[in-house]
């Protein structure tokens, strides 16, 4: 990689510290040298956008920790007293709310491009499989802070998914009450879960560190999936990534406060205005919508311990991707037949996901299990067998190339190396 | 592209065939009629004269049965609510009893409310709340307008985030007030029970608790239930919701900052990028 320690320190003092401490020559040959590819479209900003929302749910949530008491009698109206009377506590509570959301769309376009774009080929599995470790303790952290508020969704939420673990043969019922704390959803339990809600936000960041440093090893992918191979392929991460993320940052910003400011209760649900209440269930018991596609798998099986492995399958198996994907073309845009498998598997995880939001009942069970079979079909024997049996479209020798047009015209062989 | 575009539609339209296109809901309602409310849309606000009469609803007949734990009498006259002055919000409270101490001698006692208390329960505690009332619970109205809506499903709920819909629950409100019917032959009502035909399973605890000209308005508003259900449906609104004002007022300057901020890094962008696009 090129552009690496092109900084020279200016002054006295900068000279001074990176004798002892080249944090200066770091940051500018991670962040202002960087090279990235001259290709990259908007799709490659939501790295950026994490990166912020990440900032914005830790230093709103510090704020919100300061007012929220975390004991059962309290946290519903503590939580309401950060609404009326602490100082633009409703717009802390309502960006963090939100932002929660605004968090799982940026992540789930970041996973969906990297998915398009082949970003977890080789030599990007590490980077990928951290990606994937992210996106785990994400749900975890939502899950927790979800049930903060203790109204009747935030109880009954609790319930349901730690009663999963019930499923788990011979030790099921022993790991519930050591992760209750109890023998019922109670105290104990809303106390570790906001410790944790507070812990594992941390983590994640130390975990964007390692993928941050992951990707700067082995550099970014682009849309054509092809190396860079010369200075003409890339462009310095300052300014031209960063204004692209920031003007991209700002389109997001002003979606997610229309949420903030016009509909913040539209992402919620209504029940979670009611205090928890552990002698009445709800009738309709609903996760958030960022984890209803899975919710749905959960439910098309009818053995819960079935259930309980698709659910997990269903994020780990995505671990895997790097593997379970066969072809040597990254890119979907040169891959006619998997590109369309694709989208369909788009669709379909849209699909779980409002099945998720519905009663489990009639159509919608069946649907969910078709639309579940095919999300694992597609992982485990579409992704395997396309590498072998799908003609691909020629690569560009270049991203210049391919940017610049010329080179190889339309119709011409691929490259050797992009063929198996 | 286009075979591409097909296998989309055709893939839409079988997961629709599939699935039916109804509304969520547990159990079988109506769906509220949508009301007009001064405080929809992005500019919306509430209407200060419609909040008094909803909060002389809410003293003369709601507060009977249903508390306001979380609103204080400070908050009536805090900006962007019903526009008391603090003489009259203390007025106000001191028509109330709270329940204080204990005092020297160790006792609970009685005493005119002052500004800064809460809204005193209706019963002591839910226990009695049943004992006197049939066994039935009514709910607190704080945060109600909030826990209350319709889902009315697939594809109005995609709408509803792009037409700033946050009104399902004053809706939902509005409605039930109006919705006492005789049940239709052959609903078995349980003892007890009422027949609304917007309350989820139909059979509700509450008696209808408003009729026309119960409620007297000073200022020639028509005292209907309609109208009625109107007020005290937005009061709640802004009981649950006591920041609207403020959150919508604020939003509009964001939404300026941030529209002009981000047309500004775009043009900044293409000033940057412009040398690598032209001149490679």
């Amino acid at each position: 990689m090129s552009g690496q320690s092109t900084y020279t320190p200016q002054s006295p003092f900068m000279q001074w510290l990176e004798r002892r401490l080249p944090i200066a020559s770091l940051v500018h040959s991670s962040f202002v040298a960087y090279p990235t590819p001259r290709n990259l479209n908007y799709w490659w900003t939501f790295g950026g956008i994490l990166t912020f929302m990440l900032g914005v749910q830790m230093v709103t949530g510090i704020v919100l920790a300061m007012h929220y008491t975390p004991h059962v009698d309290y946290a519903f109206n503590s939580v309401e007293a950060i609404m009326r009377d602490v100082d633009y506590g409703w717009l802390l509570r309502y960006l963090h709310a939100n932002g929660a959301s605004f968090f799982f769309v940026a992540v789930y376009a970041h996973i969906a491009r990297g998915m398009y774009y082949g970003s977890y080929k080789e030599p990007r599995e590490v980077l990928w499989i951290l990606g994937v470790i992210l996106f785990l303790l994400m749900v975890v952290t939502g899950f927790m802070g979800y049930v903060l508020p203790w109204g009747q969704m935030s109880f009954w939420a609790a319930t349901v998914i730690t009663n999963l673990f019930s499923a788990i043969p011979v030790v099921g019922n022993a790991i519930v009450t050591w992760l209750w704390g109890g023998y019922a959803v109670g105290n104990p339990t809303l106390n570790r879960f906001y410790s944790l809600h507070y812990l594992l936000p941390f983590v994640i960041a130390g975990v964007v560190v390692l993928h941050v440093w992951a990707l700067h090893m082995v550099g970014q992918n682009n849309p054509t999936g092809v190396e860079p191979k010369t200075e003409k392929d890339t462009v310095a991460f300052t300014p031209y990534a960063t204004v692209k993320d920031a003007f991209f940052v700002g389109l997001f910003c002003i979606v997610f406060a229309w949420f903030v400011f016009y509909v913040p209760n539209y992402l919620g649900h209504t029940d979670n205005y009611i205090p928890a209440n552990p002698g009445q269930t709800p009738t309709h018991i609903v996760p958030e919508w960022y984890y209803l596609p899975f919710y749905a798998i959960l439910r098309a099986i009818p053995s819960k311990l079935l259930g309980v492995t698709a659910l997990a399958a269903s994020i780990v198996l995505l671990a895997f991707l790097p593997w379970l994907d066969t072809s040597r073309v990254r890119s979907a845009n040169y891959r006619p037949l998997y590109r369309q498998f694709l989208f369909v598997f788009f669709l379909v995880v849209i699909g779980l996901g409002y099945l998720g939001s519905q009663p489990p009942e009639g159509g919608y069970v069946i649907a969910a299990r078709i639309l579940t079979f095919y999300y694992f079909a597609f992982l485990l024997v579409i992704l395997p067998l396309l590498g072998l049996f799908e003609t691909t479209k020629p690569l560009p020798n270049s991203i210049s190339e391919s940017v610049l047009g010329g080179g190889v015209p339309a119709g011409a062989p691929a490259p050797a190396d992009a063929r198996r | 592209m286009n075979t591409h575009r097909g296998i989309l539609i055709a893939c839409m339209l079988a997961w629709l065939s599939v699935v039916g296109v109804r509304p969520a809901g547990a159990q079988e309602a109506e769906a509220p009629p949508l009301q007009r409310w001064s405080f929809s849309g992005p500019f919306g606000l509430y209407d200060t004269a419609q909040l008094q009469r909803g909060f002389k609803i809410y003293r003369e007949v709601c507060s009977t049965c249903h508390g306001l734990k979380l609103v204080a009498f400070r908050n009536l006259s805090d900006p962007g609510g019903p526009g008391f002055s603090e003489a009259q919000a203390a007025t106000i409270a001191s028509g109330f009893q709270v329940t204080d101490g204990p005092n020297d001698k160790g006792e609970m006692f009685q005493r005119p409310g002052k500004i800064s208390d809460y809204f005193p329960p209706p019963f002591a505690n839910d226990q009695a709340a049943r004992a006197a009332l049939g066994g039935k619970l009514p709910p607190d109205m704080s945060v109600l307008a909030k826990a209350r809506g319709y889902e009315r499903g697939f594809p109005w709920f995609i709408f509803e985030a792009f037409t700033d819909y946050q009104e399902g629950g004053p809706d939902y409100i509005h409605a039930l007030l109006n919705g006492y019917t005789d049940p239709p032959a052959g609903f078995s009502l349980p003892p007890g029970g009422q027949y609304n035909k917007y309350f989820p399973g139909y059979a509700i605890g509450m008696p209808k608790p408003l009729s026309d000209g119960q409620v007297e308005y000073t200022d020639g508003t028509p005292t209907t239930v309609d109208q009625y259900g109107r007020d005290v449906a937005a009061f709640l609104m802004w009981a649950a919701e006591p920041t609207l004002d403020a959150r919508k007022r604020l939003g509009f300057q964001v939404m300026m900052f941030l529209i002009v901020f981000t047309a500004l890094l775009y043009f900044t962008k293409r000033r940057v990028w412009h040398a690598v696009h032209h001149h490679p």
